[in-house]
């Protein structure tokens, strides 16, 4: 029998054109997704050069990062709109389908790959943003490449990659009641830090991986970068399978669907297959959680206080801390769940699709937003937003007093309007707590979605265990 | 791309761990749809002030680190978002080698195809040029060829980086040139996939 391979082998084999030594390897690129940030330069690039994109079919474009979530057509900020008119401009000159800012498929990038199908188990997904790690979930090799690698691939549809080391990470248990995948990857990178994952591709595996749903696999997989990894996967299974099927751009026969749902099912990591690392956590132990600090690793359950940076081990860990607590506004020790905060938001790639709104939705029913807390949400697309609308989300939210709004990433970048104001708190649902990124001094606390609905009614973090249950008693 | 060789130049040190490309460049910056012109902005919410004055407890508006074009920092340099204006706006500061005990994959990339050399050293090194730097002006030299970093005063440290990079740098490629001699590779591949 051959030797057994982890899924990171068997799709990296299979992409490799060239090999040579003391080279990497020119891999494949199946897919390239492009939006209109980062791309204007490599376009420039090519056409100074006189160079052509090689396979314009296996490239899709849409507008997210500068888009109005609000009066979508009326782009005040002259230099976005630039932007964004570049990027049409690109495409119709280079003859890439463009999701534009009026087509009912635009959305943010990583929410519609998967949400087309154009996501597939299998396939090398790269585009210029760093969470192209959420077609991951898919079982797919997706990651995100700078500027000049997106010219490279425009041009030569490949890439030139040293093989990725690989690093299980291992979830034993069930995950609690009311505790998120949201809340999984914060505490994987709460324990590990914002740096173990450099270097490797993850691979996701455990009960606990096994049991989340597709939308809820997106959410890990996303923040794989937050953990310093480019990439981060999960093996393909039937709810892979499940979850793709009649999707726009899959195979639309019974019997096609069926081959080719198997030939994906097979990439799934051998039994005994070796990892160059691997680390693990237990689903059991993690609660809600809430990020304090100025990076994704500075998280807690929201039972915790924040921390003392007297108690730090190392001189330069006590500096940091007291960085992030100076920035933060936040003194050592204080319950996390005493903080009032004045923002919600939620929304961004890493938890704005048609399964989180609906929980969220699910928490602020019949409640009303706290007078203090001015909460919007932000669809991930055109489509999840048509969906919610549908089933009478939109309703359930603006009656509680939240902001309906179009797709984009909005307030996870601040490159919009969507600012937070400089010394003011936002619970949000994005992905990144950097100084600065949700406005210049704004201060942002990433949480699940239903930990920011439950704090934008109460005006102050809360377990959204215990205020479920309260509700439920009351 | 310029080929860089060999470097000689002033340090400016920046003691900070996960230094992230958001505070490399801010993102209201992202929207030029050119590559020049983004040093003006480099680290612009630790420079200036909302009023844009410079602040003056950030220490690279020190008049002591101008014309720095070597920028020593803490580990984990340039984690985050993958945009490329951050080696853009470096390069256009003046940085030309940026050195620290570990950096982020995308950051690290985007530096090499840039032109910009980023060196990986120890945690004792990298600390050793901060402190010497923060308390003089500092000089250093950097030899690609040879993999090492000197003070002239008996300061030495070396340093690894794949041979692709490496090759890459001294020559200054254009990469998309060097693959596109493959193209028949590429074509072949495309033929049986
Ligand atoms: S939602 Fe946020 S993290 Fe996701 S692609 Fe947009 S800006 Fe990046």
């Amino acid at each position: 029998m051959s030797k057994p391979k982890t899924i990171i082998e068997k799709i990296w084999e299979r992409h490799v054109v060239h090999q040579e030594q003391d080279k990497p390897d020119l891999l494949y690129i199946d897919l390239h997704l492009v939006h209109e940030v980062t791309s204007p330069q490599a376009f420039e690039g090519l056409r100074m050069k006189n160079r052509s994109v090689r396979r314009p079919e296996l490239t899709y474009a849409t507008m997210d990062h500068n888009v109005p979530t609000k009066h979508r057509n009326i782009v005040k900020d002259a230099i976005s709109k630039k932007q964004m008119e570049t990027l049409k401009e690109n495409c119709s000159q280079f003859g890439i389908s463009l999701a534009d800012i009026d087509h009912p498929d635009q959305g943010i990038v990583h929410v519609i790959g998967p949400e087309l199908g154009l996501t597939q188990p299998g396939k090398t997904i790269v585009c210029g943003d760093s969470h192209t790690s959420t077609h991951g979930a898919f079982g797919a090799l997706a990651f995100g490449i700078g500027t000049s690698e997106v010219e490279h691939v425009l041009a030569t549809q490949t890439l030139w990659q040293a093989p990725p080391k690989s690093l299980n990470v291992q979830v034993n248990g069930k995950l609690g009641k009311g505790v998120t995948s949201k809340d999984l990857i914060l505490a994987i990178i709460a324990k590990y830090g914002v740096r173990f994952g450099t270097g490797y591709v993850i691979e996701y595996t455990g009960e606990a991986i096994r049991d989340l749903t597709m939308e809820e696999r997106m959410t890990v997989c996303n923040m794989s970068i937050e953990a310093g990894a480019r990439a981060g996967l999960i093996s393909p299974d039937d709810i892979t399978v499940e979850y793709l099927q009649g999707r726009r751009h899959v195979p639309q026969e019974p019997e096609e669907y069926e081959a080719i749902s198997r030939e994906w099912k097979a990439l799934a990591t051998d039994p005994g297959a070796v990892y160059d690392a691997t680390v693990t956590i237990d689903a059991e132990e993690i609660e809600p959680q809430v990020s304090w600090g100025t990076n994704p690793g500075m998280c807690i359950p929201v039972s915790a206080n924040v921390p003392d940076p007297s108690r730090a081990e190392t001189a330069s860990k006590k500096e940091e801390i007291e960085r992030a607590l100076e920035y933060m506004g936040l003194q050592p020790g204080q319950p996390i769940d005493e903080v009032p905060i004045e923002h919600v938001f939620i929304g961004s790639c890493t938890n704005s699709r048609l399964s989180d709104l609906r929980r969220a939705a699910e928490v602020v029913r019949s409640k009303k937003v706290h007078r203090n807390v001015q909460a919007i949400v932000v669809p991930g697309s055109f489509s999840v937003k048509t969906a919610a609308e549908a089933e009478g989300l939109d309703v359930i939210f603006t009656q509680a007093g939240f902001e309906w709004r179009d797709a984009g990433c909005s307030m996870c970048l601040a490159m919009n309007d969507d600012i937070v104001p400089p010394g003011e708190r936002c619970a949000s649902t994005s992905n990144r707590n950097f100084e600065g990124r949700q406005g210049n001094g704004a201060r942002t606390h990433l949480v699940s979605p239903e930990m920011a609905a439950a704090a934008a009614i109460e005006g102050h973090f809360v377990d959204v265990r215990k205020f479920t249950e309260a509700t439920l008693q009351s | 791309m310029e080929p860089i060789r060999k470097h000689e130049g002033l340090v400016y040190p920046l003691n900070r761990a996960n230094i992230d490309t958001d505070q490399i460049i801010p993102k209201q910056f992202l929207k030029r749809i050119e590559r020049q012109g983004f040093g003006k902005f480099l680290f612009y919410n630790w420079r200036f002030n909302e009023d844009g004055t410079e602040k003056s407890d950030f220490t690279l508006n020190d008049k002591k680190y101008n014309g720095a074009s070597i920028l020593v920092a803490g580990e984990n340099f340039g984690c985050g978002s993958s945009r490329e204006h951050a080696p853009w706006a470096l390069q256009d500061y003046g940085f030309k080698v940026i050195i620290a005990p570990s950096f982020a994959d995308i950051f690290y990339n985007n530096c090499t195809k840039n032109g910009i050399l980023p060196i990986r050293l120890s945690e004792q090194k990298t600390e050793k040029l901060i402190q010497t730097a923060e308390s003089s002006k500092y000089r250093i030299s950097v030899d690609l060829q040879k993999q090492q970093v000197t003070d002239g005063q008996g300061f030495l440290a070396e340093f690894d980086l794949p041979a692709y990079q490496k090759q890459m740098l001294l020559n200054g490629w254009d990469e998309i040139a060097v693959t596109l001699t493959l193209e028949q590779a590429i074509a072949d591949y495309e033929a049986s996939h």
